[in-house]
């Protein structure tokens, strides 16, 4: 398999990197720069365990080529957090209990990003089709919806969102 | 969430500082950014990966293997078979005090079912020990196969495990775990109406979002470490040491971080091999199943067959319940002996019913092994009852919420199993259900109260028949035993004694004790 030089930007960071023809992206990012906020769930294309946004969309890591990420700009939930502290996002999952076992909430919260950065004001059915392709086997999604909710509602006002305290 | 003080108000003291007030995950804030370390975050440098080759069989006569060929592919490092396994053949029941050891870590003479390991390769990479896997030539004569509990237990079934000798598990002499209390046949006599119903459940698969696995590595001074998502590091711990016949003191479990469980995760099936790989390579060892073998290889929550026959009165009084529950545990014992116990333990339900009689098989198919699952035993049997009380109910006119709350066990009454109730809830929660849902109920049984009414004549273990002498038990030369002979294979008591298997286990603090006794009774 040939190998050939991938240039992208990593979180903020322009990178090159010698990639394998047959290499996804997954197995770049977790595997070899051990980004090991990006996690393997299925490595089929069917959980959205792995979700990145690659130039701003939402994109499963384990069924992208990494060659096919030449001169894009890749996010991963390491870039969450700014200057102020954490994500509206990741606050909101903390506050609403929408990590529970954890294993799939970083592709949750790229897939909620993805959604926010487009639509500030999403409608509850808007939010449920962003997530729909991530499966999360111990919130019944309800807290995951609550949270990305809260979190447009409290991106809009430039705050972090107040603490709802659901628990169930 | 509303909470209810008023409720049992007189059993509590209020003193509580946690209880109703909401409490951040300590792991949250990893979870949201992305630092929780699960285990496979502990990649390490020179790390190999071991990958199984599995039976394509639901049941075999294993001829020979070769894995010379694969032993020569690119990238692969060691190969492991059941003549690498210190302790051949095990059973995870004996964290529990039980036995018989059923199942080996990686299968010799025969498989007995589908995607069952017989050869574990070590390699450079995942695709390297995939290919090797694929070039291990095993030469299989297919055998009859069963796959329906009941089915099994007719005679002429093919034997699926020979360290049982019959097709179920065996309970203290008996073929079934038993609840006899009370007089059903009399309980049918008085009744009103008696009706019988089926009901069936297929495995449940629990499908985390991590699948199972673990990395053990070379520890300094003869230690080994491996970090694994069990659920159970403890149970992990004692298994790999039995396994391993290596003391405990050796290992070195790191666990944690859980990418769900929901009981799928406590069979300990990679750590003891992955340590073994450690241990023959000297370098660390990743052992991982792909979405498919979590599929297709882990351990469901086992297929439940039950039968239940109740005899009701015209004015909503159960009065008799016969079940019969078929525990599909498949090829191997892991856990589907104890669920069996507490499904039989559980059949009256949360009800009071003064005859009960449930014989609970645990039954040994071509099936893939079932273990725990989120109240194994439990939920397939109440899952059963509830419909059941829902027919009862409509069959003598009765609402179904206000039957509930009729029948619920109060404080102070007799269980089947010989338990004396105690913190009954379940009326004040029906009441709670149908006030929230719209749902009217009488007076009556709005005024019903789980404090009231129960022990007294409740609280009496009723006359119950003298129990069946254990006639029914087959021999370990059962004739399903004679029909599929396996000339390679020693019988079940031989195994245990041959030099290739380890002396007689020490038994554990708890060993000998009845199945039973493990229900334990719930304590405030």
């Amino acid at each position: 398999m040939s190998h050939l030089t991938l240039r992208y930007r990593l979180n903020g960071n322009e990178r090159a990197d010698l990639v394998a023809g047959d290499e996804t992206l997954l197995s770049l990012l977790r595997y070899r720069l051990d980004t090991t906020s990006v996690r393997q769930g299925c490595r089929q294309g069917t959980c959205g365990t792995c979700t990145v946004l690659v130039d701003g969309e939402p994109r499963l890591a384990c069924i992208t080529l990494a060659a096919t990420c030449e001169g894009c700009a890749i996010e991963t939930a390491d870039s969450l957090p700014g200057s102020g502290g954490l994500h509206p996002l990741q606050q909101a999952f903390m506050d609403h209990f929408a990590a529970q076992c954890g294993f799939c909430t970083t592709g949750m919260l790229m897939a909620a990003k993805a959604l926010l950065d487009v639509n500030p004001s999403p409608s509850r059915e808007e939010v449920i089709d962003a997530i729909g392709g991530n499966i999360c086997r111990c919130t019944g999604y309800e807290p995951i919806v609550e949270a990305v909710l809260a979190a447009a509602t409290a991106a809009r006002a430039g705050a972090t969102p107040p603490a709802a305290h659901r628990h169930c | 969430m509303e909470f209810r003080k008023d409720l049992f108000a007189s059993e509590r003291n209020e003193d509580l500082n946690e209880v109703g007030r909401p409490t951040q995950r300590q792991d949250a804030l990893g979870h949201v950014t992305g630092r929780s370390r699960f285990y496979e975050d502990h990649a390490m440098p020179g790390m190999l990966h071991m990958k199984f080759a599995r039976s394509p069989h639901h049941h075999a006569r294993i001829r020979s293997m070769d894995t010379a060929a694969a032993a020569r592919m690119p990238g692969v490092v060691r190969i492991l078979t059941a003549d690498d396994v210190p302790k051949r053949v095990h059973t995870l029941l004996i964290l529990i005090g039980l036995g018989p050891d059923d199942e080996p870590p990686l299968a010799f003479d025969k498989v007995r079912y589908r995607g069952e390991p017989v050869a574990a390769v070590i390699a450079e990479s995942e695709p390297a020990a995939s290919a090797a896997c694929a070039a291990i030539r095993i030469d299989y004569e297919p055998l009859p196969a069963v796959f329906d509990v009941e089915e099994a237990l007719a005679s002429g079934a093919p034997l699926v495990n020979e360290y049982h000798g019959r097709n179920w598990y065996d309970y203290e002499g008996h073929d079934y775990q038993k609840i006899r209390f009370g007089d059903v046949e009399a309980g049918f006599r008085a009744a009103d109406h008696v009706i019988e119903e089926r009901y069936q459940m297929t495995p449940i698969e629990h499908a985390p979002t991590e699948t199972g696995g673990c990395i053990a590595a070379p520890d300094t001074a003869g230690r080994y470490v491996c970090y694994t998502n069990t659920q159970a590091l403890f149970f992990s711990l004692e298994t790999a040491s039995r396994i391993l016949k290596m003391p405990s003191n050796r290992l070195h479990f790191v666990g944690g971080t859980v990418g769900g469980g929901f009981g799928g995760k406590v069979d300990s099936v990679h750590e003891p091999l992955a340590l073994l790989g450690a241990m023959l390579t000297q370098r660390p060892v990743r052992s991982a199943y792909t979405r498919a073998e979590e599929m297709q290889v882990s351990s469901p929550r086992g297929a439940e067959r039950i039968y239940i026959k109740d005899g009701v009165m015209n004015d909503g009084r159960i009065v008799a319940r016969y079940a019969r529950i078929y525990c599909d545990a498949g090829a191997y014992s892991r856990l589907s002996p104890y669920g069996a116990v507490k499904a039989a333990a559980h059949m009256p339900g949360p009800y009071y019913i003064p005859n009960v009689w449930v014989d609970a098989r645990c039954v040994y198919t071509n099936r893939t092994p079932s273990s725990a699952m989120r109240g194994f035993g439990v939920t397939g049997a109440d899952f059963a009852l509830e419909v059941q009380m829902d027919k009862l109910a409509r069959l003598v006119g009765a609402d179904p919420m206000e039957f509930r709350i009729q029948n619920a066990y109060r404080d102070g009454d007799m269980k089947a199993h010989r338990r004396v109730t105690k913190n009954a809830a379940l009326i004040e929660c029906v009441q709670a259900a149908a006030r929230l849902a719209d749902w009217p109920i009488g007076e009556r049984f709005q005024a019903m109260s789980s404090m009231r009414d129960g022990g007294g004549e409740r609280a009496r273990i009723p006359a119950t028949p003298p129990p069946e002498a254990p006639a029914r038990r087959v021999p370990a030369a059962a004739p399903e035993a004679a029909q599929a002979p396996l000339a390679t294979m020693p019988p079940p008591a031989a195994e245990t004694r041959s030099a290739a298997t380890p002396p007689p286990r020490t038994p554990l603090a708890g060993a000998g004790r009845r199945m039973s006794s493990l229900l334990g009774t719930r304590r405030r």
